[in-house]
């Protein structure tokens, strides 16, 4: 079981370094999310398997796509199409493909080895989570809402902005 | 059984930060700038949801849950900014920005 921590490591850094040294931002996401799969593998073997299906729902499902959304706004037009066929060539999914391929194994070795579900670390379970986040951190839980709105209000009012200047011909 | 230190666990996390960092100081594109944040952020989480393993308390997984809404409200905010400048100057270059007034 540690070597799954130890390989899931060594994808999570590789993968993060290739992201960051990428010249093209779409084949940095795919690494990225690699890198974030490799993470959350890592929080399922600690035995924090809510933080590791947060971190796959919101982090490689949500906060990724308002990344993919951007980068694809900001080519429109004829070319793009070619942009984006020259973006993804075959072998561009190689290198992500089969580093979640070896994720994919271990996650999979995990799953059919029940004997090898995490026992050295106390597993911290949804249930504990949720009681303690409504609890003792329930202030946590407001401001992190508010965080969110001015969030929401703040995106909103810049890309308004911006399109409404567009509108006007001036931008 | 998973035996594994937690300073190998703390020391993989800080690996992510310096990666990340190196990519905010390195990257002039400021698309790759807000994805070495995100980086950055995921290793703090990963500091987070060791130490909370380490004691097996809830705390490290919500501080995580606090830091993934922070992050959350960050990368909308930065690429709404993000698309704001490239339909200004139609450049994503981060150094272009210093040209700005005010």
């Amino acid at each position: 079981m540690n070597a799954i921590f130890y390989i899931s490591a060594a994808i999570a850094v590789s993968s993060t370094a290739l992201a960051i040294s990428r010249l093209n931002a779409v084949h940095a996401l795919l690494y990225l999310i690699v890198s974030l799969l490799a993470v959350a593998q890592i929080f399922f073997i600690l035995g924090a398997p809510f933080a590791a299906a947060l971190e796959v729902i919101v982090y490689a499902g949500a906060i990724m796509v308002l990344f993919v959304f951007v980068i694809m706004m900001l080519n429109l037009g004829p070319p793009a199409i070619d942009t984006e066929r020259r973006w993804l060539t075959p072998g561009m999914w190689i290198g992500p493909g089969l580093l979640s391929a070896i994720l994919m194994a271990q996650l999979v070795f995990v799953i059919a080895e029940t004997s090898a579900y995490p026992s050295g670390y106390h597993e911290v379970g949804s249930h504990a989570v949720g009681l303690a986040l409504f609890g003792p951190y329930v202030l946590g839980v407001e401001l992190a809402s508010m965080l969110l709105l001015a969030g929401l209000v703040g995106a909103y009012h810049l890309a308004r902005h911006d399109f409404r200047k567009r509108d006007k011909g001036d931008a | 059984m998973v035996t594994i230190p937690v300073s190998h666990g703390l020391l993989l996390a800080g690996l992510l930060f310096i990666l990340g960092l190196l990519g905010v100081m390195v990257r002039r594109n400021i698309v790759f700038i807000l994805l070495s944040l995100e980086v950055m952020f995921n290793g703090a989480g990963l500091a987070f949801v060791v130490a909370g393993s380490r004691w097996g308390q809830a705390d490290g997984q919500i501080m995580f849950m606090f830091l993934l809404a922070m992050a959350a409200a960050e990368v909308s905010v930065g690429l709404a900014l993000v698309f704001h400048l490239y339909h200004r100057g139609h450049t994503l270059d981060a150094d272009a920005i210093s040209k700005m007034k005010g």
